[in-house]
């Protein structure tokens, strides 16, 4: 899309840190990419200091490790183990907590967390898969009102990608590379020898208000054009892609096509696929009391489909078997979530094939099925 | 017996034969009604015969030392009682017991399995019929015995 | 007008009555200890919670048209159903709903309905027919059709007896075995439907059981001329948040706690006998 000059600017690596301050002073948790125990994870970071300058990661089907550049580009990587989602589903929420006594039983909502988050390099799967979860949380019979109270009040600084990931298709899903909408802020990293600079396209209201708050000058055509270069590149260096026409049909005929068997030869059901999948939303809950029976709470927590017990009923489990598991995972992402939100469940950041154990590869899964449908013998 | 060989052609189990084959089935039948209660036969016994239900109620139950007899199934109007006579050995392998005033047509087994002998066309004629009626019955008997209503 | 409770939290109820009604099935009368309690379409559910304990889905098996209790039959077969199968007159009990999409009535009027019960699944189905017999006038012929595992374990035996005294009702029951004191039928209770006397064109039939026999009933209806698209059934899965953002119930691309429990056969039929979907 077309940005006018006026909703572009440019400014300082420097400025960043500007940026920063500016949302901590709003009372912002500003968190982003951050270096620790050997990943770029996301975090509370105090400023550029804490960005990981000069470091990019190389991901394979299985494998992940960081690297140094040769440059101290602060947005030089992909992604890491971890989504936004930690801090707009969180991973553990009490849901209420109740009391029993002698008067009777009083049930009340669980603490809420005044945290608004202001995130800072958003990747464009990235906004694809919050806006998937918006739409799961938000547009339901039943709303999540925490999900969307936290969502409204998030200030969101994208970052274009200039590396391609060695996992990454975001551009077959068209997710990607270029963040084209749901930022308040986008910004493209501009280096080499002589600067080190951010194309900045504002957004929305907010995005350009606290653009204007900042040192910056107006983009050039010549800035603008480096920019759209870089992310074209990135679109030309995807590792891999996923077909996506018909699949939706192909996966949902094709329920005992041997493929099925073959992955779970390997799949260990582990779940790190639903942990770093930026659209997973699966969750359980619990119900604790304390030893006296004087008071109990429930807790939502994070679950995966892969969990035996994830469709326990009377009897057993409806999924017992490995081949049952990862159908259901991979039908529900390609297919079903389709039928029930609209739109695909991937976004292709391709990090259930980086930290898959066995590195099972989600999009070699779907081209196998394809290249033998056995539809035709019947389900 | 015009009687019977009228009944017969109206009873759906028979839906379908031509007359001829009809009326030879009927030289083979005869009425039969038992009281409530009243055994049609008992587990063992010769196959001699088979019993097209017109009306009433059969209950087919098996015994077993020290408990009441376990029923099993039950037939109404318009069902066949009994299949053990058209596989040798010929014999019955539980009882059938009239719940309450049950009307019938005995079949002769060993004359119907004479003229099916005789003549392969009527005999192919009743193996398919038989064959579908146990075919249902295995697929309900399959059904009962998963016990689906059960706790796991 | 008060607006809805919040659908996370369980609201308060108390036991009014607790009545066994087999050796392991209870049926319990709640009344809400604040307000009314809300409307409810037959076939939908709530979470009954146990303090400190958990949740379970129940179908409600009440009158929809009474509005002073939700009742509910539960059988234990776990923790949580122990629980709440254990209270007794004046206990505390956590609810959520009612929730889920109900049997299709509006659709059945002006055709013949038949009912299809297995085992507790006659529970979902009471208000079905309450409903259909004090609006009897907008159906056709009513079927009732009841399979139970033996003549001791049939739900609801007192009112199927007066049901049964209705001249505008049809009503089967078979078991899978029986001793001889029983007069009834004994067998599966698709079999019955064979015999059963109702229009196929245009029926609509509703089916609740065990997933097993809900199939072969289904099938046997499909047997009998009854059309795929007005067949229904009440699925089942393991229900967290009953309110289609745990994810844990899904059936196929269905949720069900919102696209069910009452689906529509057609739907289903295609993944119904896929193992382990």
């Amino acid at each position: 899309m077309e940005r006018s000059p006026a909703t572009t600017a440019v400014m300082s690596a420097n400025a960043l840190q500007g940026l920063i301050d500016a949302l901590a002073a709003r009372r912002y948790r500003v968190v982003g990419p951050t270096v620790r125990d050997g990943a770029i994870v996301y975090d509370t970071i105090a400023g550029i200091g804490d960005l990981p300058a000069g470091w990019t990661d190389r991901q394979e089907a299985g494998r992940y490790r960081l690297e140094r550049r040769d440059d101290s580009a602060l947005f030089g990587f992909a992604v890491g183990p971890q989504s936004w989602k930690r801090f707009l589903h969180p991973p553990v929420e009490t849901l209420w907590t109740a009391h029993k006594d002698d008067a009777g039983v009083t049930i009340a909502a669980g603490p809420k967390t005044a945290e608004k988050f202001a995130f800072i390099g958003v990747r464009a799967c990235e906004l694809d898969a919050i806006a998937i979860q918006d739409r799961v949380f938000c547009e339901g019979p039943y709303p999540d009102v925490a999900y969307a109270t936290r969502r409204r009040d998030a200030f969101i600084v994208a970052v274009n990608c200039g590396e391609a990931g060695g996992t990454c298709f975001c551009a077959s899903m068209q997710t990607g590379p270029k963040a084209e909408s749901g930022f308040d802020l986008a910004l493209t990293e501009l280096i080499d020898d002589a600067k080190h600079e951010f194309l900045v396209e504002v957004g929305s209201a907010a995005g350009g208000e606290l653009l204007a708050a900042l040192p910056h000058r107006p983009a050039t055509d010549a800035q603008r054009a480096a920019a759209q270069a870089i992310v074209a590149r990135t679109a030309t260096r995807m590792s891999r892609s996923l077909a996506s026409d018909g699949l939706k049909e192909l996966l949902q005929s094709n329920p005992n096509h041997p493929r099925w068997d073959a992955v779970a030869e390997r799949c260990l059901t582990c779940g790190n696929c639903t942990m770093v999948c930026p659209t997973c939303f699966c969750t359980t809950v619990e119900d604790h009391s304390d030893l006296t029976g004087a008071s109990a709470e429930r807790v939502r927590k994070w679950d995966s489909c892969f969990t035996m017990d994830f469709s326990f009923i009377h009897g057993g489990s409806v999924r017992k078997t490995a081949k049952a598991r990862y159908r259901q995972w991979m039908t529900h992402k390609l297919a079903s979530w389709i039928d029930q939100f609209g739109t695909s469940g991937c976004v292709g950041c391709g990090r259930c094939i980086t930290w898959c154990p066995v590195g099972i590869d989600i999009t070699e899964e779907a081209a196998a099925i394809r290249a033998a449908p056995q539809a035709a013998k019947g389900a | 017996m015009p009687d019977i060989e009228h009944v017969l052609n109206e009873h759906p189990f028979f839906a379908g034969l031509p007359p001829e084959q009809g009326k030879l089935i009927a030289g083979c039948a005869r009425n039969r009604m038992f009281g409530a209660g009243q055994y049609l036969f008992h587990e063992g016994e010769p196959a001699n015969e088979f019993f097209v239900i017109r009306h009433g109620h059969v209950a087919l139950e098996i015994v077993a030392p020290g408990q009441a007899p376990l029923v099993f199934a039950t037939l109404g109007q318009g069902e066949i009682v009994g299949a053990s006579w058209l596989v040798p050995p010929y014999r019955w392998t539980f009882d059938a017991r009239a719940v309450e005033l049950t009307r019938t047509i005995g079949i002769d087994a060993a004359c119907l399995r004479g003229k099916c002998e005789a003549d392969h066309d009527l005999g192919y004629a009743m193996m398919k019929k038989f064959l579908s009626v146990l075919v249902q019955r295995l697929h309900a008997t399959r059904l009962q015995i998963l016990d689906i209503y059960g706790k796991r | 007008m008060r607006a809805p409770p919040d659908p996370f939290i369980p609201q308060l109820y108390r036991v009014r009555r607790a009545q066994r009604e087999l050796a392991d099935t209870v049926t319990l009368e709640l009344a809400p200890q604040d307000g009314a309690r809300p409307a409810f379409q037959p076939g939908q559910f709530n979470m009954l919670y146990a303090f400190g304990i958990g949740e379970v889905a129940i179908s409600l098996s009440g009158d929809s048209n009474d509005p002073r209790t939700f009742v509910h039959t539960v059988r234990d077969v776990g923790a949580v159903s122990g629980a709440i199968a254990r209270l007794t007159a004046g206990a505390t009990v956590g609810l959520r709903g009612p929730f889920g999409r109900g049997w299709p009535l509006a659709q059945a009027e002006g055709a013949d309905v038949v009912i299809v019960a297995g085992g507790l699944g006659l529970a979902p189905l009471r208000p079905a027919i309450y409903q259909v017999l004090s609006n009897r006038r907008r159906f056709g012929r009513v079927v009732i059709l009841i399979g139970s595992r033996n003549p001791a374990d049939i739900l609801y035996r007192h009112e199927l007896e007066q049901w049964r005294q209705r001249l505008d009702v049809d009503i089967g029951v078979t078991v899978d075995h029986a001793d001889p004191e029983w007069r009834g039928n004994v067998g599966v209770v698709p079999a019955l439907i064979p015999r059963a006397l109702f229009d196929p064109h245009g029926a609509v039939a509703l089916v609740c059981g065990p997933e097993i026999m809900m199939r072969f009933s289904a099938n046997a209806l499909r047997d009998a001329g009854v059309a795929a698209d007005r067949i229904y059934l009440s699925m089942e899965r393991n229900m967290k948040c009953a309110i289609g953002l745990c994810g844990h119930c899904q059936f196929g691309p269905d949720f069900i706690c919102k696209d069910g429990p009452v689906m529509r056969y057609d739907r289903v039929a295609p993944i119904l006998a896929v193992r382990e979907i």
